[in-house]
């Protein structure tokens, strides 16, 4: 029970007539690295900014490290840290300047901002530049600079809206691996367009579309359901009936994909490629490839978001 | 405590910019123009003033003319100021900084009104600095004076409660300074409307223009209706600060 940081139940926010989050309910425990996917204006970033008190909900509750944003703001938001889409850093101020800042700011003491601002520089690999001024920084350290700001008072709920746009690979894995240590004692919601981003750092993924969640479910489950589930294979005479492969153990469905070439789908478990091919040198249909096919995140995502949008074109 | 921690960056923020240096400077170079010019014409008069029953002294004639240009001048300086209160911060998306730390929208607003305060309280005490100059040449009526410093400190602090207001509601700098200075001056000319008729309708307008109360403690009198108008007035464009900037997170 203590271990749910965040809670949001029936969360909805309308701008007008555009219901921009309808009706989105989840929990991150302690230790969980949160993917928050979803296409550009699903609602991500409207979520986000509701979570860390910037935008009002129009219904819902959200509970941060048990404490209700809505009733008590003050406390809830000094367990939250923020980093929104655009860092908000000031560009006049050094490094140093503007952490000791956000420090105060999170009400840490003053004899202790200079540790706070210290580790969370160590932690974003900024010690060099704490003298420099904001303004002058390239895109990569402003981007670590608004993550170190995030992370300062050592709060139990970070919320990361698209942490690693513009840094250059080097500079993405070391925040890959910084999100990865903060999961272990924070809850950490991440908001990204890079989907091998969610698989390597986080540990549950949540797909938004419309607003509405279409996807809520830990990457355990979904990479066992991500496995091997298809066989692409290719003839030089194929068969004209495809039932005797139908009847193979295991084969759940054949797509004829033109040109000699079939995508054999069968259910997890199952293993038909053996017994497949030794078919295909018995009936001589000249196999001349074969490769198991894994449905990736990219393809559950597409899938997932393309589908509402043609349920929606429907109900239109 | 997070108040002063909001006004002293907010007061830093704006020595950090080019803009606070350059106003303080034209500023001073004006009021002092001016100052020096009262100082002539008070040489020129000198003999006749002797010759008068109750003559008018160095205070009259110097301090207060020069209190009452300072207002002009900082009618046109302090939307300058202001413009960037709220709106860089809607514009440079750094607001959220502030709206997602642990602080309310009362001490947000606060801590930026009282930073730009210290701002212009710097501004006042350099103004200040030319009459009390006078001093090495001869004596001051200090009430008179301290009436009227007190005047151009409530007329300042009004000044920046509007502007903050205006720059609560937009993200354009230019067009929250451009609001501020079209509503102080209307706000200045007020009276002008009722003309010289002693209606009803002149009477309100004249007790909301800004003028009348600022020339009132110019002339030495401080009323406390003229401070009943200040407080109210800073009172109010605080309030509506506040209540914009939580309009913003409850509807878009």
């Amino acid at each position: 029970m203590d271990d749910i940081l965040i809670r949001v139940e029936h969360l909805s926010r309308h701008f007008g007539a555009l219901r921009a989050v309808d009706g989105v309910s989840f929990e991150v425990r302690r230790g969980e690295v949160l993917g928050f996917l979803g296409p550009n204006g699903a609602g991500k970033s409207t979520t986000m900014q509701m979570l860390t008190g910037n935008l009002a909900p129009t219904t819902g509750r959200i509970t941060l490290n048990g404490i209700d944003l809505l009733e008590r703001p003050r406390a809830a938001k000094g367990c939250v840290g923020y980093l929104p889409e655009q860092p908000p850093l000031y560009r006049e101020l050094t490094v140093d300047e503007y952490l000791a800042l956000c420090a105060r700011l999170n009400r840490i003491p003053r004899r202790e901002a200079r540790a706070a601002v210290g580790r969370a520089k160590s932690r974003c690999g900024l010690e060099s530049a704490g003298g420099r001024l904001i303004g002058n920084l390239s895109k990569g350290f402003q981007q670590r600079v608004g993550i170190a700001q995030a992370i300062i008072h050592t709060p139990p709920v970070v919320i990361l809206d698209e942490p690693t746009v513009g840094l250059d690979p080097i500079q993405i894995r070391e925040i890959r691996a910084l999100i990865a240590e903060l999961g272990r004692e924070h809850s950490v919601i991440l908001s990204t367009h890079i989907l091998p981003e969610v698989q390597t750092v986080c540990s549950r993924v949540l797909i938004i579309d419309r607003g509405r969640l279409v996807l809520s479910e830990s990457l355990e489950d979904l990479n066992r359901g991500l496995g091997e589930t298809g066989l692409r294979v290719a003839f030089e005479q194929p068969p004209a009936d495809t039932a005797a492969i139908a009847a193979l153990p295991g084969v759940t469905s054949i797509q004829d994909l033109g040109g000699g070439r079939l995508r054999v789908c069968h259910g997890p478990d199952a293993e038909p490629a053996a017994a497949l091919a030794r078919l295909a040198v018995e009936r001589g249909w000249g196999l001349t490839e074969l490769s198991p096919e894994r449905r990736t995140l990219e393809q559950v995502f597409v899938e997932l978001v393309h589908q509402d949008g043609n349920r929606a074109e429907n109900a239109a | 405590m997070m108040v002063f921690t909001l006004a002293a960056h907010e007061l830093r923020r704006l020595f950090l910019s080019p803009l606070a240096w350059a106003v303080l400077a034209v500023v001073q170079f004006i009021l002092a123009w001016m100052f020096l010019a009262q100082i002539e014409l008070f040489m020129q008069w000198q003999p006749l003033l002797q010759q008068l029953d109750s003559p008018r002294g160095l205070t009259d004639i110097v301090a207060v003319p020069l209190l009452g240009n300072a207002a002009i001048v900082l009618l046109l300086v302090v939307p300058l100021l202001t413009m960037r209160l709220i709106s860089d911060e809607r514009r440079g998306q750094t607001l959220s900084l502030l709206l997602s730390a642990p602080l309310t929208m009362t001490e947000i607003v606060l801590g930026k009104y009282l930073g730009l305060l210290a701002f212009l309280g710097i501004m006042l005490a350099l103004i200040a600095a030319m009459p009390l100059s006078l001093l090495l040449g001869g004596g001051l009526d200090f009430g008179l004076l301290a009436a009227g410093l007190l005047g151009l400190a409530l007329l300042l602090a009004s000044f920046a409660a509007l502007g903050l207001f205006m720059s609560a509601l937009t993200p354009q700098p230019t067009v929250a300074a451009v609001g501020t200075f079209g509503a102080l001056l209307l706000l200045w000319i007020l009276d002008w409307a009722g003309g010289l008729a002693e209606s009803g309708e002149s009477a309100a307008l004249r007790g909301l223009s800004l003028l009348r109360h600022y020339e009132s403690l110019l002339t030495g009198a401080v009323d406390s209706r003229d401070l009943a108008y200040f407080a109210l007035f800073i009172l109010a464009f605080l309030v509506l600060s506040i209540r914009r900037l939580d309009s913003d997170r409850l509807q878009n």
